[in-house]
């Protein structure tokens, strides 16, 4: 009893409070380590292997149609003053490209990334708050009101730089043309065409715009986007929702459309190809490029040879350092450690 | 609660990190030089207090507007200025200074980086975090000042003329309280009078400085009112005192009385605010400071602050980040300016109407918000977090828990956890620290002869072992002590929490000065005489019990007699004088002829007669020496039957007798004449033997007669006859009682207390008491209860007298205590002036250092002769054997005074005490010129035991790296012994001695040393055989540098200090003796500043708490000798041994704990910096980031603070047995890098 009166003080004896928790310490013995880095590397190798083979194996085809070569049939378009510009670029098909494939345009040298450019939009704005079409945030400024003090909407660089260019591709099949059919729908994400965009509740949606202008740059208002469809006008136009994604690197491409329909499905046969471009975007001013590229995906995405070829160097490099150790050990082990 | 407020000080005293402030955060500079506080800051400011409610009330009025009223108040903020003062405070901090500068330069539009509002959020969170914090401790403290403020206490009120009661916040200057036993004191109170009888009250000042032992406290002296309780009507004194100051040992003032008298005041008077009454039953005092002019109040100052070695390599490391983070903007700003150079006009740009250049500038200020992330501004915060979470689990370690004491390990001092782990250089006390500091008296010397106490020591040496054996022994032990708790400090006021009365003390002492209550350890008690002491005692007794006179006291007497008629022959030379004196003595011989008359028996009578005027030289030194033992100390002594210290009213008439006789005709029991002579007669007599009755005889008429020289010469060894003679003399009471009684009518001096019928009652039932001590250093504790053992009893103390039982005279005698001169560390000595109670002469009784008084009683003010040289020398040899066996030597001293001088001196001290100014050195001045041309008694041998598993830790903590240096008070050769014992000093290890008398001869000295150890260093480089010894020797062990204080004090000055440290540091360990606690200061600080080498001190007393403060990890024990080192420490441990696990394994794990932390707060910062970055150079330098600003602004405060925070808090990076087991791995951490 009075044993425990006279250790009031006493610290609790818990492996907590006494520091005795289990730990695990790994011992870094060679016959720990030397296996460890044969498995490690091994595992690597196949894994490297894996990426690379697949992607090795997903198509890609680039098309640059800036055309800043002279003979490049885009050339012409280059003159700036020269409106509504096509130009053709044929390529062939040795093989079926597989399906269903992906159509890009690129773009290089373009910082999208640029923080003044990246901040000029006006979130609010998009999500379709009349209130916002008046008075546009301050942040899109210089491109909130038109010289006459117009509110542009949808205001800002990033929107007034949408990407204008239009493509449409036709199998050339025995000398007729036949369109390949794009599909549209479906490639800006979720969240943005669900959630962050919203169009007025205004029927018809271009009341919503009276009193605003188009963007400076555009050939047509917002609501006019796709006129092809009506439901695919406003903030919530797929081509709109995914230029407003901004690429965080300046040389990038975006999803265009997908090929989805009908017999070119399973993908584009081997044959001929025209690429009708209607060349609007002006890229030269920034020594940018532009192109299109065909590709299809896997199940790592899409075509990456990096990402395979470093699994399989640290893959390798482990193997190669475990035979290191493995002879080091062998020569200069310690007889009392074995 | 205390650490939350630890935290929030911390947050303020970040500000003045820039390195110009000191670390650590006491209110005033360093200890004074010296320890007693010589400067003198009075500077003419004086406060003057008169009564509250006395007769002079307009007075009153006017004096006392400026005072503070007795409320205090705490807390920092009210309701109204919480904010401002809040944010005030915060924003010293430089962190939340960056903060805010971040958040307005977000607002600037060109400049902005995220969204504006995001950027407060992070300085928002810490903001509102510590405010709340700051509110809630405010809070608390505003509880506690209400119940302090709203105590209450009983104060005079004019209208009901009694004592009513008031709250402490009510109470002001100059009113009067009546205060019980166990109150606590509500204000500084000027103590006018006790129920005491003495006028004593004791008050206990743990709430202070947790020193538990009770302190006197007197009633103002001379205060006319005294016996009845005063009314404060016809209080017509006026007080004239000092300015409220910090200094708890001082007080200082006078108080005039309506005469115009004036009488000094000093700390004597003064009971401290927050202290508690006790043994008394009532006590009423006047209020002189109050509230916050307290001297409590006044020393109430927050908790240590000291700055890790870690810590300041961070500041290095963040500025480092600093110059880091502006490159990295600045390479921003110019690629951006280029970038920008590069187009015109691109469809992604933003149209502006800025140069490239000025972009850039904008992208500079840019960069600085995005990048902040580098400056890891939560890496003090997360550190903090860290060390307490460290600290929790150094408090919780069951190992550095002392199950005796009951006690842990308590950490003061919160944020030098890692520091444990690099050390580098540890500095010990010895006493205390490796010792046990309990003190046990075992064997001592008087009058030149040794008593070895076999006995004692075998004892000693069987407690040791049995201790060793069975650890709960020690239990009982501290069971024994707790009996004293008197009845009346049962109650505990814990009201008053330590955090609030913190106090840094100023003032050092030495190892003896009052400290804390010594417990009674039954070793100390038990103290088996040495037979032969005990013999030669038995003696003094035994004629005392015959019912005459003691044999001793009259033979010693008749010396006296003959002493004087030599005196007269050698002063006056005339021949008429000499014949005058030869018949004295002739008489004297006669009478000694006549009893070798009566034959065989009588001769033999005589010889014991003879031998008792020799032993009674001698006995009279063991009666002094004991009865110095007995008086010459503070122990307060309380007996188990009763409540209090206080006495039935003394019978006066005895001591007035005494008085009486002593003024009469004060003739010397031990004058050093007749010690001469009387030595000079059994000096012959130790040609003859006992029975040889002629040659006495002859020897007798030899010795008065003959020249003072001669006698002299004859003296050879009178120790072994002595004993011869003593034993006979035990055998033969009815002999000496026969030659005693014709003596008894010419000697009226001495005073048989058996004639006093209060006495003899009075002597038998106290035997039956038991008594209990409560000494303020545990050496007089040892004393006591050794003097004890010889009968010599120290019964009680009231007021100024001492009850005090000697083996001569039964009963209880009472020793006036005329005046005690405290012990003090300069003097190194205390003394007391008693009026000797079987002599009636006026003795000074010294206690104190050997050297010291060795030296004092060089030339007694009585010629001596060689005689005394002898004893002199004696005792000298027997200290040196003593010091080689590690014993503790105290040497005690006497001095028999003349009234005229007594009276003459006694007025300078009286002029002394009532200065205001200067005051301490006028004290010192008046003691020393009491304290000369003493006598030697003899000297005691006090051991103190190692503590245990003392050698192992200072193996482990030697073979971990750290150099062990070891500064004690103590002899040189009792600091080298305890080295030996505690395996400092291994038996190959080769002794440097460094004593020399002068500065010159000390530079040689240790260009010397310096050679020598230089010498040998290269020795076994080449290939020498065995023949020079000293060489093996010193190849295998080490060298050990032992270097004494008049030395260290030439080896520290400027000139010389640089080769004492190139010495020092060839050494591998270093005894630093008879050193000051200023030099132990001077040495930490020497090795510290010129070394920048990390430095640990530990002590126990209040003479390491300098060296504590100094170092920079400084470890007090909380042992014997009260709180103060522990007061000032940064970790208090209450063993030595607690030491190894503190340092090879908390310390090491503390700092690679942190160091790791740091390191991956770092790591992690500068890779997310870098990233960042990085991708500038992809997206134009212009200050964009990839991810979401969220992120940004939240990864240190909450995505990435946990995982350091645990590593720094639980990682263990080598197990603690694998630490403990191997010392060297603590050695092999990288020394104060982070990387």
């Amino acid at each position: 009893m009075s044993k425990e009166e006279n250790t009031a003080n006493r610290p609790d004896n818990t492996a907590f409070t006494q520091q005795r928790l289990p730990a695990w310490q790994p011992m870094l013995s060679a016959g720990i380590v030397i296996p460890g880095f044969v498995i490690i590397g091994v595992a690597f190798i196949g894994i490297g292997v894996a990426l690379f083979v697949t992607s090795q194996n997903i198509q890609v085809l680039e098309k640059d149609y800036t055309g800043i070569e002279r003979n490049s049939s885009c050339f012409k378009c280059t003159n700036p003053r020269v409106k509504n510009c096509n130009c053709t670029i044929n390529f062939s098909l040795d093989k079926l490209f597989e399906g269903p494939v992906f159509v890009y345009y690129g773009l290089s040298n373009y910082f999208q990334n640029y923080r003044k450019y990246g901040v000029s939009k006006d979130a609010v704005q998009l999500t379709g708050d009349l209130a916002y079409f008046t008075e546009p945030s301050t942040t899109c400024a210089p491109y909130q009101r038109d010289a006459k003090d117009k509110p542009i909407v949808p205001c800002g660089s990033i929107a007034n730089s949408m990407f204008n260019d239009t493509f449409k591709l036709f199998q050339i099949v025995n000398s007729g043309n036949v369109e390949v059919p794009f599909d549209g729908k479906g490639i800006a994400w979720w969240t943005d065409y669900n959630i962050k965009y919203r169009n007025p509740t205004t029927n018809p949606l271009k009341n919503a715009f009276n009193d605003t202008v188009k963007p400076i740059f555009w050939p047509r208002p917002a609501y006019e986007l796709d006129p092809t469809n009506s439901a695919n006008n406003g903030f919530i136009n797929q081509d709109f929702l995914v230029w407003m994604r901004r690429s965080a690197l300046p040389n990038f491409r975006k999803l265009y459309r997908r090929i989805t329909e009908g017999e070119y499905a399973k993908g584009l046969p081997a044959g001929d190809y025209a690429l009708v471009i209607g060349y609007n975007y002006p890229v030269l001013a920034f020594e940018g490029r532009k192109k299109v590229v065909f590709s299809n995906v896997s199940w790592m995405g899409g075509k990456n040879q990096f990402l395979g070829i470093a699994y399989l160097v640290i893959g390798s490099l482990c193997v190669v350092m475990s035979i290191v150790m493995l002879i080091v050990y062998a020569k200069f082990k310690f007889p009392d450690e074995e | 609660m205390e650490r939350l407020h630890w935290l929030g000080q911390r947050c303020q005293q970040m500000v003045d990190q820039g390195g110009a402030r000191g670390w650590y955060s006491a209110p005033d500079g360093p200890l004074g030089a010296g320890g007693c506080p010589a400067t003198c800051r009075l500077s003419g400011k004086r406060r003057t207090v008169i009564a509250r409610r006395g007769p002079y009330q307009a007075e009153y009025r006017a004096i006392s507007r400026e005072y503070q009223g007795n409320a205090i108040r705490t807390t920092k903020y009210s309701l109204l200025t919480f904010i401002p003062i809040n944010l005030f405070q915060q924003f010293r901090r430089v962190a939340n200074l960056y903060f805010l500068f971040l958040v307005l330069l977000n607002w600037v539009p060109a400049v902005e980086a995220f969204q504006k509002e995001i950027t407060m959020v992070p300085l928002l969170v810490v903001l509102i975090a510590i405010a709340f914090k700051d509110a809630l401790e405010d809070y608390r403290r505003y509880l506690f000042d209400k119940t302090v403020n709203h105590s209450l206490v009983r104060v005079y009120c004019s209208k009901q003329k009694a004592y009513i009661d008031q709250h402490w916040q009510d109470v002001r200057v100059g009113d009067f309280i009546r205060l019980s036993c166990n109150e606590i004191i509500p204000a500084d109170v000027l103590l006018l009078y006790s129920s005491d009888p003495r006028g004593i009250c004791y008050i206990e000042t743990a709430n202070l400085d947790g020193e538990t032992n009770l302190k006197q406290r007197r009633v103002v002296s001379d205060l006319p009112l005294q016996g009845s309780e005063l009314t404060p009507e016809s209080f017509y004194c006026r007080i004239e005192c000092e300015n409220p100051n910090n200094d708890l040992g001082r007080f200082r003032g006078y108080m005039e009385h309506s005469s115009k008298v004036r009488v000094g005041l000093h700390n004597d008077n003064l009971l401290l605010r927050s202290c508690t009454v006790r043994n008394t039953q009532t006590v009423v005092g006047l209020v002189v400071y109050a509230g916050h002019e307290t001297k409590a109040m006044k020393n109430n100052s927050g908790p240590r602050y000291k700055q890790s070695r870690l810590e300041k390599r961070l500041n290095r490391d963040v500025l480092w980040c600093v110059i880091l983070l502006f490159s990295m903007c600045l390479t921003a700003a110019i690629g951006h300016g280029l970038w920008l150079q590069r187009w015109t006009d691109p469809i992604y740009s933003i149209a502006e109407q800025v140069s490239p250049t000025l972009a850039g500038f904008y992208v500079f200020w840019t960069m600085i918000i995005v990048l902040q992330v580098l400056i890891p501004i939560s890496l003090y915060v997360s550190i903090e977090i860290v060390k307490l979470g460290q600290i929790y689990f150094i408090q919780n370690d069951l190992a550095l828990y002392s199950e005796q004491l009951d006690s842990g390990i308590q950490c003061r001092a919160l944020n030098i956890t890692e520091d444990l782990g690099q050390i580098q250089y540890l500095f010990s006390d010895k006493t205390g620290t490796l010792t046990e500091n309990k003190m046990v008296f075992q064997c001592c010397t008087i009058h030149g002869v040794q008593y070895p106490h076999t006995q004692n020591a075998r004892r000693l040496a069987l407690y040791e072992e049995d201790v060793a054996g069975v650890p709960g022994r020690s239990l009982t032990l501290r069971s024994g002590c707790s009996v004293r708790s008197l009845s009346c400090r049962s109650m505990s006021c814990g009201h008053s929490s330590t955090s609030l009365h913190s106090l840094t003390r100023e003032e050092e002492e030495e190892e003896e000065e009052p400290q804390g209550g010594a417990p009674c350890s039954r070793m100390a008690k038990e103290v088996i005489p040495d037979p032969e002491l005990l013999k030669k005692m038995s003696c003094l007794q035994a004629t005392s019990l015959c019912g005459a006179e003691a044999c001793c006291l009259q033979a010693t007497s008749l010396c006296g007699a003959e002493a004087s008629c030599l005196q007269a022959t050698s002063l006056c030379g005339a021949e008429a004088s000499c014949v005058q004196a030869t018949s004295l003595c002739g008489a004297e011989a006669s009478c000694v002829q006549a009893t070798s008359l009566c034959g065989a028996e009588a001769s033999c009578l005589q010889a014991t007669s003879l031998c008792g005027a020799e032993a009674s030289l001698e006995l009279n030194s063991i009666v002094d020496f004991f009865l110095a033992l007995a008086v010459c100390n503070s122990v307060v002594v309380s007996s188990s039957g009763r409540a209090c210290h206080t006495h039935a009213d003394l019978p006066h008439n005895l001591t007035s007798r005494l008085l009486a006789q002593g003024e009469a005709g004060p003739r010397g029991v031990s004058g050093a004449l007749g010690a001469a002579g009387v030595q000079g007669e059994v000096g012959s007599s130790t040609t003859a033997t006992p029975s040889q009755a002629g040659a006495s005889r002859e020897s007798t008429q030899l010795g008065p007669g003959t020249d003072l020289v001669r006698s002299n010469v004859a003296l050879e060894n009178p120790r072994d006859p002595t004993a011869v003679v003593l034993t006979d003399m035990g055998n033969r009471e009815e002999g000496v009682g026969a030659v005693g009684a014709p003596n008894v009518g010419t000697e009226p001096l001495r005073v048989s207390s058996l004639e006093d019928p209060a006495f003899c009652h009075s002597g038998p039932t106290a035997a039956n008491e038991q008594l209990i001590y409560e000494a303020e250093s545990p050496d007089e504790l040892a004393l006591v209860h050794a003097a004890r053992a010889y009968n010599c009893t120290l019964r009680g103390r009231s007021g100024d007298e001492l009850a005090v039982e000697l083996p001569g005279a039964a009963g209880r005698l009472h020793v006036r205590l005329l005046h005690v001169l405290p012990f003090d560390c300069t003097r190194r000595r205390m003394s007391v002036v008693v009026r000797h109670p079987l002599t009636g002469r006026l003795v000074l009784y010294t206690k104190g250092a050997d050297s010291v008084i060795m030296e004092l009683s060089e030339h007694p003010d009585v010629p001596a002769g060689e005689g005394y040289v002898k004893i002199r020398e004696q005792t000298q040899n027997h200290l040196d054997v003593y010091a080689r066996d590690g014993l503790r030597t105290l040497c005690i001293a006497q001095r028999v005074l003349e009234e005229d001088d007594y009276r003459a001196w006694q007025k300078g001290q009286l002029l002394a005490e009532t200065s205001i100014e200067n005051r301490e050195e006028l004290l010192l001045e008046s003691a020393q010129r009491l304290e000369t041309n003493l006598t030697l008694l003899g000297a005691t041998g006090i051991v103190d035991r190692l503590q245990e598993e003392v050698p192992e830790t200072i193996e482990a903590l030697q073979r971990a790296g750290i150099k062990v240096w070891v500064l004690t008070g103590d002899k040189q050769e009792t600091a080298v012994n305890i080295a030996c014992a505690c395996k400092l000093l291994g038996p190959d290890d080769q002794i440097l001695n460094a004593n020399c008398g002068s500065k010159d001869a000390c530079d040689a000295l240790l260009q010397d040393l310096l050679s020598e150890v230089r010498g040998t260093g290269e020795g076994p480089g080449r290939p020498t055989l065995g023949e020079d010894k000293a060489l093996p020797a010193a190849a295998v062990g080490g060298f050990v540098l032992v270097i004494d204080g008049r030395t260290l004090e030439w080896a520290l000055q400027d000139e010389l200090k640089g080769g004492f440290l190139e010495l020092s540091r060839q050494c591998k360990a270093v005894l630093c003796c008879r050193s000051t606690p200023l030099q132990k200061s001077q040495v930490v600080q020497l090795v510290r500043s010129q070394l920048s080498v990390m430095t640990l001190a530990i002590g126990d007393g209040a003479n390491d708490v300098s060296m504590i403060q100094v170092a920079d990890v400084g470890i007090g024990i909380s042992g014997q000798e009260g709180m103060q080192a522990v007061m000032s420490s940064d970790f208090a441990i209450s063993r030595f041994k607690h030491l190894r696990k503190l340092l090879l394994v908390h310390g090491h794990w503390c700092y690679s704990r942190l160091a790791n932390m740091i390191l991956y707060f770092f790591y992690k910062n500068v890779m997310y910096v870098n990233l960042l970055f990085w991708y500038q150079f992809i997206s134009g330098f212009s200050g964009s980031v990839m991810t979401n600003s969220w992120i940004l602004i939240l990864f240190n405060l909450l995505f990435t603070s946990v995982p350091p925070l645990v590593y720094g808090v639980l990682d263990r990076h080598t197990p603690a047995d694998t630490l403990m087991e191997r010392p060297e791995l603590y050695s092999s951490r990288p020394s104060s890098k982070v990387k």
